[in-house]
């Protein structure tokens, strides 16, 4: 009676692509894929951007629990994971198969980074996302935490609870708590940017460098009539 | 007590430990001192009435005794209720759903509870939302990994019901029968009564196959309340003197 989930997955041919971008807060990694959309809309392509912990059923539910303050780090992870399943069972999945090129701001790679480091069994989660289909193309965007750390504090008077990572008692102190939560999480992007075969982009380049570099390696993933067309000079 | 007298003290079965699989790390050290007793069974088996007199029996013997069950997190539980309701979830985000909520359950009432040394007794556990999950095509380890974290039980009872004496106990208590608990989403059959019956077939079908592997007894539940009652009072009070002897 029970059969694998994957396996129906696996049997549909899939024609769309996953564009995947990875890296933890003040990499940039979000402002190089909104370019990267702004592009491929441009050029016609059907485009579906989406993003972590944006399902409209379990967000509600999670920012709740985040209030509270009482969300343990296994029901933290499953309501992380809910959200992700949700997302792709009504929206990257069908849009894969029907085509569509899927910007994924966040993948699993972050609820393993972030489990991991909250202090969840890496098989209990990975065994969890396994339904999860591969990416195309990773990006990961790797910056010195300093950097990071900086564009995000700039921008936002406060950091939130669980956001700094205060959850694991790691420093009383906000900020503190912040650096070493994320450089924990870089710890884990590190081990799986090896295993996972992520694509490196180096977060300290200028916006235009960086996106001159998303945009030749995601040329290679997309049909050739497309490399052709965006070669040709525009008309006056 | 701590965790290794725990161990020696449930004997060979439950040797492996007190989680079934990858244990919440941070919570390995556990001191438990409660007993937790789980309680399963269709809907209208007469479980939750079970409960009621179990829990006054013990109370009466001197226990603290307290109750637990699926979809009861205050967090969690509404979210599942509406989401339902609005027929949109898939079947992965549903079984992650139901596994959120009995996380925050099992981290903020159960272990909490038996820690402080209350005889804990739950109106269903994870066999049910295997169950489900099993019927529904997905596969048995993914939901064992899933549940990985959750607590051993001290005692699994599970209150066999005929499916179609059980149609008749759904229909005494409400003249119609639910969406979900006939299994409506599977498709078995445009006949409502027709789908229930072969949906807890099903269910049933999956308690027997985990019978051994998680050492569930079989409770002849077409009896009258007072002879399950009297049947699992033995067995509870059995169980609970035969630890004290130790």
């Amino acid at each position: 009676m029970s059969y694998n989930m994957n396996d129906i997955t696996k049997s549909i041919p899939r024609r769309g692509k996953l564009i995947v971008v990875e890296g933890i807060d003040g990499s940039g990694k979000s402002t190089q894929l909104r370019l990267l959309e702004k592009w491929l809309v441009s050029r016609n392509m059907p485009v579906f951007f989406t993003e972590w912990n944006s399902s409209e059923t379990v967000k509600q539910i999670t920012k709740k629990g985040k209030k509270s303050g009482q969300l343990t780090p296994i029901t933290f992870s499953l309501l992380h994971a809910t959200d992700f399943a949700d997302r792709y069972e009504r929206n990257i999945l069908p849009l894969l198969h029907a085509g569509y090129i899927v910007l994924a701001d966040r993948y699993v790679y972050t609820a393993y980074a972030r489990d991991i480091v909250r202090g969840c069994n890496p098989n209990w989660v990975k065994k969890i996302y396994e339904f999860a289909i591969k990416p195309e193309i990773v990006f990961y965007f790797k910056v010195p935490i300093d950097i990071a750390v900086d564009r995000i504090l700039s921008g936002r008077p406060r950091l939130k609870y669980y956001e700094a990572g205060m959850d694991l008692n790691l420093s009383n102190d906000p900020y503190e708590s912040y650096r070493i939560f994320q450089s924990r999480i870089i710890e884990q992007y590190e081990f799986l940017s090896v295993s996972e075969n992520f694509t490196i982009v180096d977060g300290t380049m200028e916006i235009e460098e960086s996106q001159r570099f998303l945009r030749s390696m995601v040329m290679k993933l997309l049909p050739l009539q497309f490399a052709k067309k965006n070669r040709r000079p525009r008309r006056q | 007590m701590n965790y290794k007298t725990i161990r020696s003290l449930r004997g060979k079965k439950l040797r492996k430990g007190i989680f079934y699989g990858h244990a919440i790390p941070y919570l390995e050290d556990t001191e438990i001192k409660g007993r937790f007793i789980v309680i399963e069974g269709p809907d209208a088996s007469g479980r939750s009435t079970q409960i009621e007199l179990l829990s006054s029996k013990l109370e009466a013997d001197g226990h603290a005794v307290l109750n637990a069950g699926l979809r009861r997190s205050e967090l969690i539980g509404q979210g599942i209720l509406e989401a339902k309701r609005n027929f949109v979830l898939g079947r992965k985000t549903i079984s992650l759903f139901y596994a959120a909520d009995f996380a925050d359950q099992l981290e903020n009432k159960i272990i909490p509870g038996l820690r402080a040394g209350y005889i804990v007794l739950s109106d269903r556990y994870i066999y049910t939302l295997m169950a489900r999950e099993a019927v529904r095509g997905i596969s048995s380890s993914w939901s064992r990994n899933l549940y990985g974290f959750a607590l051993r039980p001290d005692i699994v009872f599970y209150l066999d019901v005929d499916p179609n004496e059980l149609v008749h106990r759904v229909f005494k208590k409400n003249s119609y029968l639910d969406y979900y608990e006939s299994g409506t989403d599977l498709r078995l059959s445009d006949n409502m009564l027709e789908s229930f019956v072969m949906y807890q077939k099903l269910l049933r079908k999956e308690f027997k196959r985990m019978q051994k592997r998680y050492n569930i007894i079989s409770i002849n539940g077409n009896r009258s309340i007072s002879e399950i009652n009297e049947d699992l009072r033995k067995r509870i009070d059995v169980y609970l003197q035969n630890l004290q002897n130790y």
